[in-house]
């Protein structure tokens, strides 16, 4: 047996042999639940939901330990670490969590669709009666709203595309969502990036304050913004070589636009780590109740 | 021309259609119609997603490539939580409709698909994201290298901003008094000036070419010049 | 000596893991909350939401999922009790699909820490729609078109608080926390830039962040950017109400911010060594 598996084997024993003293001592990854009964007067109908009580709470009457939850928070964290293990290589516990996250996003977008649009506005439309006896018994529309009908269509069709015959039909409805998609940036695009950001780069570059006296400072932070952005813009010119004083220019949009990378790393790098310490949170605190001891 | 013409017609006139809406009010009502079929096209868009998710895998299953167990267990995550989504299992009547077994919300606390989305969705999506960190250090020793005068004004201002984005950072400078000289270089001022003024005429020279590129491209597929959109014949 | 830098240079990335590991872990352990001083741009978001008279509807799109939590669930958090504080009434939506989950957290923490705020009447989830950025784009115009009913599947119209919302140039003050794309800059392109009457803030990633200040403050009042700002509003928030202090999880950004200042200091120390290092052995390589 190679050293390294021994050495695995070895930390795996003892990593286990921590998390079960965790879990029996210091109740680590376990939920507690608080029941919420609801009665519906007139029909005398009741259900139970149960809501997550913090810890601090878990001796109140009423509170019960949740096996689901508690199961979910131990797989939550073996998800977790299966993620991390990448960091030593590629591995079958690694690949097997990615393909849980593949088909549970892809199924989680599909079902989240389906019950705010699909039956929610389709189906609501098209078909009241129906939904007002099942899914959405408050709704007081009567008469089906046939323009509804016009989505459906277009929907068959997009959706055409996986049939082995017929499939050029999707181009139809795909055609459409282009069309909206490129209307619609045209206009916001040249709108809000392009005449308003025009629009705040013209400021006066020699400002008095309200006593009369010379700004330097609001001045200074015109002129630098004015002629900074032009000098970035220049860079980003090419039907004129950048040669000569244009060259000159564009250098110097370089340079700015280097400090401007240089900001966008650091609150990129700031961002990554908030991340990351929002797992390590989940596992040393949710998981393992860790914090006042180890 | 049932394939490429009056797909590059619909494209035509539609877009133009949303154009046209933003200066002419009367047929904004119109605008809001088309607005709304997209919207609702983009449910079927996730259908179709997953349908090809759902073949791409089986063919992989039924040709026995190799990874095709992942491909089962992609398939099988997939089907579980779609069910229990679909069915809302385990979900409770809304509060005022108790006898109304279908009315609850799909994702109310306790039921299945909330199990799933937050016991094997949420851990998943949010630690792929949070091993970038660790790749971030490893990058940070490796390759970030002030090699020549861009690389280094990157780095400097990239450091500056770090400090500037902790507690210790202005603390220190707070030492400096406000109304001496050397107040320019507390570090909240760099940041401020980094951030706001630099970091900003930057990304508005960037943001200004975009926005041109996004009218050109736009303007290419709604004339009917790009119809890489179609695909091959 | 040479050996000592080549060393270096061919260190294991694992041991950089390690470093970064326990950079986070320790400070997380140790519960320390260091001070923060508050920036212009945090104010400016705080008082727009502060200065609002109480009762202001207030618009909420919550544009994110979990992959952005650990970022961003703080200054969600700290935006609604900010808002709850003020009596506020609040609109939650989202154009994520995820972002349903996200309102249902917030939602949750209103029940618990505010339970005299009922539904409907001050607080109302219209949940998710699909169609990125065409559902701001429509619901500048007519918002019922496209949120018939709310989350829980009850008609608008039988809402209390939607009387009068035909669309969302009625919110006074929009709050969005967005991850990515379609966000805070959407927001911005369709509704804050169309129509004056609209005013937003924002909270967002660092990632997103950079391509956002060209906005402010013409198109955008301010933004958060990250877990810092996060931590200064928390520090407003507890300033102006300090019985917020009180609840566990309501100085989440602070406790962060410990480990995040830990992992800057870090990545400083990182990137000088690795530029030492680089110094040392291509001189040395230039020489030989």
């Amino acid at each position: 047996m190679k050293q390294s598996t021994v050495i695995w084997i070895v930390v795996m024993i003892l990593a286990g042999a921590y998390l079960s003293w965790r879990a029996i001592n210091y109740q680590a990854g376990a939920v507690y639940v608080a029941p919420k009964v609801i009665t519906d007067v007139e029909s005398g109908n009741s259900i139970t939901t149960w809501s997550q009580v913090p810890d601090v709470d878990r001796d109140k009457p009423g509170v019960e330990f949740s096996l689901a939850r508690t199961l979910g928070i131990w797989l939550s964290a073996i998800f977790t670490l299966a993620i991390f293990s990448f960091l030593f290589g590629d591995n079958v516990v690694y690949k097997i969590a990615e393909s849980i996250f593949v088909g549970a996003s892809a199924a989680y977008a599909m079902v989240v669709g389906f019950w705010a649009a699909f039956m929610g506005i389709f189906v609501a439309q098209l078909a009241p009666q129906f939904s007002q006896s099942t899914f959405i018994p408050g709704d007081d529309r009567t008469e089906p709203e046939w323009m509804m009908l016009i989505p459906l269509a277009m929907g068959i069709m997009f959706l055409w595309r996986l049939m082995p015959v017929g499939g050029w039909i999707s181009r139809w409805p795909l055609a459409f969502f282009i069309a909206v998609f490129a209307g619609l940036r045209l206009v916001s695009h040249f709108e809000a990036d392009f005449v308003v950001q025009i629009k705040s780069t013209i400021l006066p570059l020699i400002v008095f304050a309200e006593d009369g006296s010379f700004d330097l400072k609001t001045s200074l932070w015109n002129s630098i913004m004015v002629l900074g952005t032009l000098s970035c813009l220049t860079y980003f010119f090419f039907s004129v070589e950048h040669t000569g004083v244009v060259g000159k220019i564009s250098r110097v949009g370089i340079y700015l636009l280097m400090i401007t990378f240089g900001v966008g790393f650091a609150l990129t790098v700031m961002s990554r780590y908030s991340l990351l310490i929002g797992r390590m949170n989940f596992l040393l605190k949710d998981w393992l109740n860790l914090g006042a001891s180890l | 021309m049932l394939k490429r013409t009056v797909p590059i017609v619909i494209a035509s006139v539609v877009g133009f259609l949303l154009i046209f809406a933003k200066f002419s009010p009367p047929i904004s009502s119109w605008e809001n119609e088309v607005v709304m079929w997209f919207d609702i096209l983009a449910v079927f868009a996730f259908v179709l997603g997953a349908g090809n998710l759902n073949l791409n895998n089986l063919k992989k299953i039924s040709e026995r490539k190799e990874g095709w167990g992942y491909a089962a267990i992609t398939l099988l995550a997939f089907w579980i939580t779609l069910i229990c989504g679909i069915g809302k299992l385990g979900v409770p009547p809304n509060e005022r409709y108790l006898t109304y077994l279908w009315s609850g919300e799909y994702d109310a606390e306790g039921s299945s698909f909330w199990w799933v989305f937050n016991y094997v969705y949420v851990p998943l999506a949010a630690t792929m994201f949070a091993t970038l960190a660790f790749y971030i250090s490893s990058a940070a020793f490796r390759a970030f290298r002030a090699n020549n005068v861009e690389a280094s004004l990157l780095l400097i201002t990239a450091l500056l901003v770090l400090v500037a984005q902790t507690s210790s950072g202005p603390m220190l400078s707070e030492l400096i008094p406000e109304d001496s000289l050397f107040a320019i270089f507390k570090i909240d001022t760099i940041r401020g000036v980094l951030v706001n003024l630099f970091n900003t005429l930057g990304t508005r020279a960037i943001m200004i070419g975009i926005a041109l590129g996004v009218v050109s491209t736009s303007l290419k597929v709604l004339l009917g010049v790009d119809q890489s959109y179609l695909g091959g014949d | 000596m040479d050996k000592f830098w080549q060393t270096l240079a061919d260190l294991d990335r694992r041991w950089l893991f390690a470093v970064t590991f326990l950079a986070i872990s320790i400070p997380l352990l140790t519960g320390i909350v260091l001070p923060q001083k508050v920036t212009p741009m945090v104010e400016n978001v705080f008082n727009a939401i502060d200065e609002l008279p109480s009762g202001t509807k207030i618009l909420i799109p919550l544009d994110y999922d979990p992959s952005a939590e650990g970022e961003l669930q703080p200054m969600a958090d700290a935006f609604v009790r900010h808002a709850a504080q003020k009596k506020h009434k609040l609109y939650f939506m989202t154009i994520w699909p995820t972002g349903v989950a996200m309102i249902q957290r917030q939602i949750a923490t209103l029940k618990k820490e505010y339970p005299e705020y009922e539904y409907g009447k001050d607080y109302v989830n219209l949940g998710y729609r699909p169609g990125y950025e065409g559902v701001i784009k429509l619901i500048t115009s007519d918002l019922p078109k496209l949120y018939g009913s709310d989350q829980q599947g009850t008609p608008v119209s039988k809402i209390s608080m939607m009387a009068e919302i035909d669309s969302i140039k009625k919110f006074p003050l929009i709050v969005n926390v967005s991850a990515g794309d379609p966000g805070l800059k959407q927001w911005v392109q369709y509704a804050a830039t169309p129509f004056d009457s609209i005013e937003i803030v924002g909270g967002t990633t660092g990632v997103q962040a950079s391509t956002l200040y060209p906005y402010i403050p013409n198109q955008m009042i301010g933004m958060i950017a990250g877990i810092k700002p996060a931590a200064e509003y928390e520090k407003l928030m507890f300033e102006k109400y300090p019985e917020i202090e009180e609840v566990p999880s309501s100085n989440m950004a602070n406790v962060y911010m410990t480990s995040q200042e830990a992992a800057h200091f870090m990545l400083i120390a990182i990137i000088i060594l690795g530029n030492v290092v680089m110094w040392q052995t291509s001189g040395k390589r230039g020489r030989s």
